[in-house]
């Protein structure tokens, strides 16, 4: 009985210790497990973030692709904005040019009266291009000679007559061809023969008159695009005035003559 | 209501570029005077937003006109322009000392007469326009 007690007693420290082992082993293996799992979600998670980190960066990549796409894009509208801006003054130059051209045109044609189609010719010259000192010389048939009707900025009677082809302004009545000097010395002293600007007064082929400049206003450096236009004009349109109120003029004393003939007839 | 602005000037050709250079304001009535005494006579008895006056005139010039223009409480402080071919320091600083708001040169643009009329017109106007 003792001995099977006994028996029994290293039986069963046998299975304790059996047991004991087995709860070793259990543990040691749970521990692995725990570290395989978290080892595990370790990988998993740092596979997510190289994912994310992936995706990321190609959302930058991305962004970066498009702002600079904005930017391209904000640099051609910027170019374009320039370019309209230089079109607009472009234009607000022409617009004002043309508003200059439409005046003196409109004015040129607004009368029949020689004395008053001088005085526009002149205020032409003065407001509208800024000439100080000039001077308008017509034809002289009889004479065959230029000789000056109107003058602004020097006395007429000390502006001398020119035949054809004396001088620049001569040159100009002869060659029908407008004439720019190139330098200009507000300080230097009238040349009438030499001008500044002299441009003939045409008539189809004929030459009625030029209009020499000699100085221009103090404020006033040089001769900008406006005024070689408005010289143009005044080349064309200034003698057909100054041509039709001559004719005008001629037409109004004939016809009072023709008036007065008509009359001593009947009465 | 409309804006009234009276140019003084004797050269028809100058006040006919200066209208044509406001045609773009709207509601802009511009009465014309065609020397110094007209001018006065027409600012005297009628009321204007603003003035163009030209210097050089027959009768009496443009700074003679700006001054008795000052010495009248109704006018004191109407907005006075001018236009002339007198680009000369001296005649500037006289027209400053007048009050003079703005001073052109001849030759003129339509552009820049326009500008700067109508940036005086919105000044007087205040913010509200």
């Amino acid at each position: 009985m003792f001995a099977k007690g006994k028996e029994f007693l290293d039986m069963y420290s046998k299975v304790e210790h059996f047991t004991k082992e087995l709860m070793d082993e259990n543990t040691k293996l749970q521990n692995q497990i725990n570290e395989l799992m978290s080892r595990r979600e370790r990988a998993l998670s740092e596979g997510t973030q190289s994912n994310e980190e992936g995706d990321l960066a190609r959302r930058i990549e991305k962004l970066k692709q498009d702002k600079q796409d904005i930017l391209n894009r904000y640099r051609h509208v910027e170019d374009e904005n320039k370019d309209f801006m230089q079109r607009y003054m472009e234009i607000e130059l022409e617009n004002n040019n043309l508003a200059n051209l439409y005046v003196a045109s409109y004015q040129l044609h607004s009368t029949l009266e020689l004395g008053e189609v001088l005085e526009i010719i002149t205020e032409i010259i003065i407001n509208l291009i800024g000439a100080h000192t000039f001077v308008i010389l017509m034809f002289n048939d009889k004479h065959h000679d230029l000789e000056p009707v109107k003058a602004e900025g020097v006395p007429l009677d000390a502006v001398p007559s020119f035949k054809m082809g004396d001088g620049t302004v001569g040159g100009v009545a002869q060659s029908r061809e407008t004439y720019y000097r190139d330098s200009y010395d507000r300080n230097a002293p009238i040349d009438f023969a030499h001008p500044l600007v002299c441009i003939p007064l045409m008539i189809k082929d004929d030459v009625i008159g030029v209009i020499a400049v000699y100085h221009l206003l103090t404020q006033k450096e040089r001769l900008v695009k406006v005024d070689y236009d408005l010289f143009s004009l005044l080349a064309a349109h200034a003698a057909t005035a100054i041509f039709s109120a001559k004719l005008y003029g001629d037409s109004v004393r004939k016809q009072a003559t023709i008036k007065g003939f008509l009359d001593l007839l009947t009465h | 209501m409309s804006q009234r602005i009276l140019v003084v000037e004797d050269s028809p050709t100058m006040r006919q570029l200066i209208s044509f250079s406001l045609r773009a304001l709207p509601k802009l009535k511009i009465i014309e005077a065609i020397d110094g005494l007209d001018g006065l006579k027409k600012i005297q008895s009628e009321a204007f937003d603003l003035a163009v006056i030209d210097i050089n005139m027959p009768l009496m010039d443009g700074l003679k006109l700006i001054n008795l223009i000052r010495q009248d409480p109704k006018n004191k402080t109407i907005p006075v322009v001018i236009i002339s071919t007198e680009g000369g320091a001296e005649t500037k600083k006289r027209a400053e000392a007048l009050g003079v708001d703005a001073y052109i040169t001849k030759p003129i643009m339509a552009g820049h007469v326009l500008a700067t009329i109508r940036g005086l017109l919105e000044k007087k106007a205040g913010p509200a326009g």
